[in-house]
């Protein structure tokens, strides 16, 4: 038994001593991304074919987690770049001094919001937004307003924000479009929620099951259902208070030993062969839009009347507020 | 009938001496032990400065699950006892893959057993469309119920299969014999099933409120919002959303500590049997034929298996159409998981085994405090696991390229428990009885290990090293971790296909996952055979 784990242990490290020849660039990204589902080999093609580089995808856990990762690592780390943070979190990423500023800074970006961050830049974007079946729910809410006064049978799922990015996001919208009463809005919207789960993929499939009527996600989701499935019984609901957004971000560390191609890398993110590739793996609207436009079927999306994001800093500090209000409101 | 329960005597070990061996093997179990469970925390617990302690918030937590532990462990044995009484005792047809199907429920992975409990008891369930069917309200059970009900439905199997094992090791002698003396099946209660239940339950009780105490993602599917928030998620919380290290030491020390205090508690009402020899006939039984309790044990058998099994047949009837044309990467997952599961559940059989051996020469308080320390692998968080090995493995080495006998080492430790907990007592009932006879005959060592001991704790041993090879299979833990970027188990390709939303391959997936690792139970543990033949 023992050999056998020695020899594939060997084995292992046989496999990922090889292609040592070329410089190598370590990405930190979430787990969703590298996955053959995701942009992740299609992105290593496209930037390898640039470069004499070897790009590693490496999956290092979701949103927190990845910070939470390279700071365990500290200086010892082989990252080069960190992929896959968002605005909520980059305050606290950038406090921990272990990433280099960018150079140069991205411009001619599509994000609805103005790009002011000299340490990191942004890939993809998109709006939280509650999603529902339309052959199924008829009164559709359009405001937080309207959710919390609809029929007692409406129920909705959500993400825990302290384990989710979207539960996360949905903490900050509400914030953001009530500053002072987000609390009573939380008690008011206790009701419609039927329950509160770990993360996406428990929500969404319990919705997809019919045992809720609305979840928490992207306005970009129902153009999965219609491009991959076919399927046009997937929309998001428009919410009359705007909608908040997620920025995904990457940002070059300070340790890296590669940071010419780093910048490279950086650079490439918001070039058209990376940027055609996000709509339809990751799922979201690409930081700038590439010249053949997005692809058919986003142009059925829901756009938002307003863009709500709170900055990075008061991000940062009214998480803790805001999750104490959630938790308050809905222990009662 | 005092013949049939000898006064316990406490425990001599003169025929079962702590030799060289049994105390390096066992103690190399222990070393591991502790070092997963408390090494990690403190690797973890000394990375940071101590910033914040425990808020309201916290001791919320550590209230909820206990409450939620205690009642779903002690509902899981209220219907586990007579459960296993009436598969002990009854003869039917389908008893057999009754018995062994209850593996089922307890590998599902969480996101498979929460969607699988909804399409039975969800508001758009089977029983809610019945309902409203008939103009009624349908169920609504997030809150506590949720809680509870899944976790019941998770550990009753588990606790009626340990039970099931005690009841089997009754000699089918004393049955006989009972039967001879004309004694009623209550009087046959008293005299055999009481003892032995003793002897069972609490290790069984301490096994599920463990198992209970460490939930998160089912607790909070279930549980309907932030008031079903467990101590893992506060430790989760703490590690990823703060990042605050000390803060999730001193909750996963809090977990430990209530592992350690229930441990010694319910370790202290466990009574050893002491049941006479017997000839290991196969069992024939004279109690039980009063109407009553046939039909008793006919309505609760449908009952329960209702229960485990709707849910179960949900999960196999979603994931039957996109089994036939899932994705290409589920098979070198699924290869992967086997590589992972096989050599974990060997290895924990073996220390498992090691350790058991050590117990049994072990003087009774020094034993106690041993198997107790058998049980932390149970109430330790995944999550510091990982973190910690990080920190203790990642100045030296890169944890890549150990992930394979990392995550084969760590869930063999997961697995240690439960297999302790079926080999101790088979191990303990074979010293007794064979143990002085074997020193008699002069028999030493390997020789009365294979002749005497072997065949009668083999059974537990297939039995155990099934269990944990399922258990294995359906792992996330620390894999998610460590994973090398080419290299995903059978879980992690299912997460990472509801992450893409690819739910219908996600399905056929997990139905994958639990055929695989009911087939692997299944082989060790020789289709659950429920004879008393030893040959």
């Amino acid at each position: 038994m023992k050999n056998l784990i020695l020899a594939t242990g060997l084995a292992l490290t046989a496999t990922l001593a090889t292609a040592q020849d070329k410089p190598v660039l370590t990405v930190y990204t979430y787990d969703s991304f590298i996955t053959d589902w995701g942009p992740g080999p299609q992105v290593e093609k496209a930037f390898e074919a640039t470069c004499e580089c070897d790009l590693q995808l490496v999956g290092a856990g979701d949103g927190a987690a990845l910070l939470s990762r390279v700071q365990l690592e500290g200086a010892r780390t082989d990252a080069d770049i960190v992929l896959g943070l968002d605005t909520n979190i980059t305050a606290r990423a950038r406090a921990t001094g272990l990433f280099a500023p960018l150079s140069p800074k991205p411009s001619g970006l599509d994000v609805p919001v103005d790009w002011a961050d000299d340490t990191f830049a942004p890939y993809d974007w998109g709006y939280f937004a509650f999603v529902y079946d339309n052959t199924k729910l008829k009164n559709v809410p359009g405001s937080f307003q309207e959710l919390i006064e609809a029929d007692d049978s409406l129920k909705i799922v959500i993400q825990d924000p302290r384990s989710s990015t979207p539960g996360l996001g949905l903490l900050m919208w509400i914030k953001a479009a009530y500053p002072n009463k987000a609390d009573q809005i939380w008690e008011a919207l206790a009701p419609r929620i039927l329950t509160v789960t770990k993360g996406w993929s428990e929500a969404y499939g319990m919705f997809l099951e019919g045992e809720a009527d609305m979840v928490l996600s992207y306005t970009t989701s129902p153009a999965y259902h219609l491009i991959a499935e076919d399927d046009n019984t997937k929309s998001a609901a428009s919410f009359s208070e705007g909608h908040y957004m997620q920025i995904e971000v990457a940002g070059k560390l300070k340790t890296t030993d590669q940071p010419e191609l780093a910048d490279a890398f950086l650079a490439f993110m918001t070039s058209d062969s990376f940027q055609s590739i996000i709509p339809t793996t990751n799922w979201m609207y690409p930081a700038k839009f590439p010249a053949e436009g997005l692809p058919a079927g986003f142009e059925t999306l829901i756009t938002p009347v307003d863009s709500l994001i709170v900055s990075d800093t008061d991000a940062d500090k009214i998480r803790d507020e805001a999750l104490a209000e959630w938790l308050t409101a809905l222990s009662k | 009938m005092p013949s049939l329960q000898r006064a316990v005597a406490p425990m001599t070990n003169a025929q079962n001496p702590i030799t060289l061996f049994k105390l390096t093997t066992g103690g190399f179990a222990l070393i591991l032990l502790l070092i997963l469970t408390l090494g990690t925390v403190i690797a973890v617990g000394t990375a940071t400065t101590f910033e914040r302690g425990l808020t309201p918030s916290d001791w919320a937590a550590i209230r909820f699950t206990l409450i939620q532990a205690i009642t779903s462990a002690t509902l899981s044995i209220l219907i586990a006892v007579p459960t296993a009484r009436a598969l002990a005792r009854r003869k039917f047809r389908g008893r057999q893959i009754m018995v062994s199907l209850l593996g089922a429920p307890f590998i599902l992975p969480a996101i498979v057993a929460v969607l699988g409990i909804v399409s039975i008891w969800g508001r758009s369930g089977l029983i809610s469309d019945g309902l409203k069917s008939i103009g009624a309200e349908p169920l609504n059970i997030y809150g506590f119920t949720g809680v509870v009900l899944a976790h019941v439905f998770f550990n009753l199997p588990l606790a009626t299969r340990l039970i099931l094992q005690g009841w089997l090791a009754i000699p089918s002698e004393h049955f006989r014999l009972c039967a001879q003396l004309g004694l009623s099946t209550s009087e046959l209660n008293r005299q055999l099933e009481r003892p032995m239940l003793r002897s069972t339950i609490p290790g069984a009780f301490l096994l599920i409120f463990l198992l209970c105490i460490t939930s998160f993602a089912v607790a909070l599917a279930l549980g309907g919002g932030p008031k079903a928030t467990t101590v893992e998620l506060a430790i989760y919380q703490a590690l990823r959303f703060d990042f605050d290290l000390s803060k999730a030491a001193i909750l996963a020390m809090i977990q430990f500590y209530l592992c350690t205090v229930t441990a010694l508690i319910t370790l202290r009402f466990a009574r050893p049997t002491d049941f006479a020899l017997g000839l290991d006939h196969p069992p024939r039984r004279w109690d039980g034929t009063e109407r009553h309790t046939r039909i008793f044990d006919a309505t609760l058998l449908t009952a329960v298996a209702f229960f485990l099994f709707a849910p179960l047949i949900s999960v196999i009837l979603r994931g039957l159409p996109p089994l036939m044309s899932l994705p290409h990467q589920v098979w070198p997952a699924l290869l992967n998981s086997l590589t992972i599961a096989i050599p974990a559940a060997l290895i924990a059989t073996t220390l498992a085994t090691a350790l058991a051996a050590l117990i049994t020469a072990l003087p009774k308080r020094t034993a106690t405090f041993v198997e107790s320390i058998g049980f932390l692998a149970l109430a330790a968080s995944p999550f510091v696991i990982g973190t910690g090995l990080f920190i203790l493995i990642n100045p030296y080495f890169d944890p890549f390229k150990l992930a394979l006998p990392i995550t084969v080492a760590v869930n063999a430790t997961m697995s240690l428990p439960f297999a302790l907990r079926i080999i101790l007592p088979a191990l303990t009932r074979a010293q007794q009885n064979y143990g002085r006879l074997g020193a008699s005959l002069g028999m030493t060592g390997f020789t009365l290990f294979r002749l005497a001991i072997w065949p009668r704790i083999k059974r537990s041993l297939g039995f155990a090293t099934g269990l944990s090879a399922a258990l294995s299979m359906g792992d996330l833990g620390v894999i998610a971790l460590f994973a090398p970027p080419d290299f995903a188990t059978l879980p992690l390709t299912m997460y990472r296909l509801m992450a893409a939303y690819k739910m219908d391959a996600a399905a056929g997936t997990a139905l994958l996952l639990v055929a695989t690792s009911l087939a692997l139970f299944w082989a060790f543990d020789r289709g659950g055979r429920l004879d008393h033949h030893i040959r």
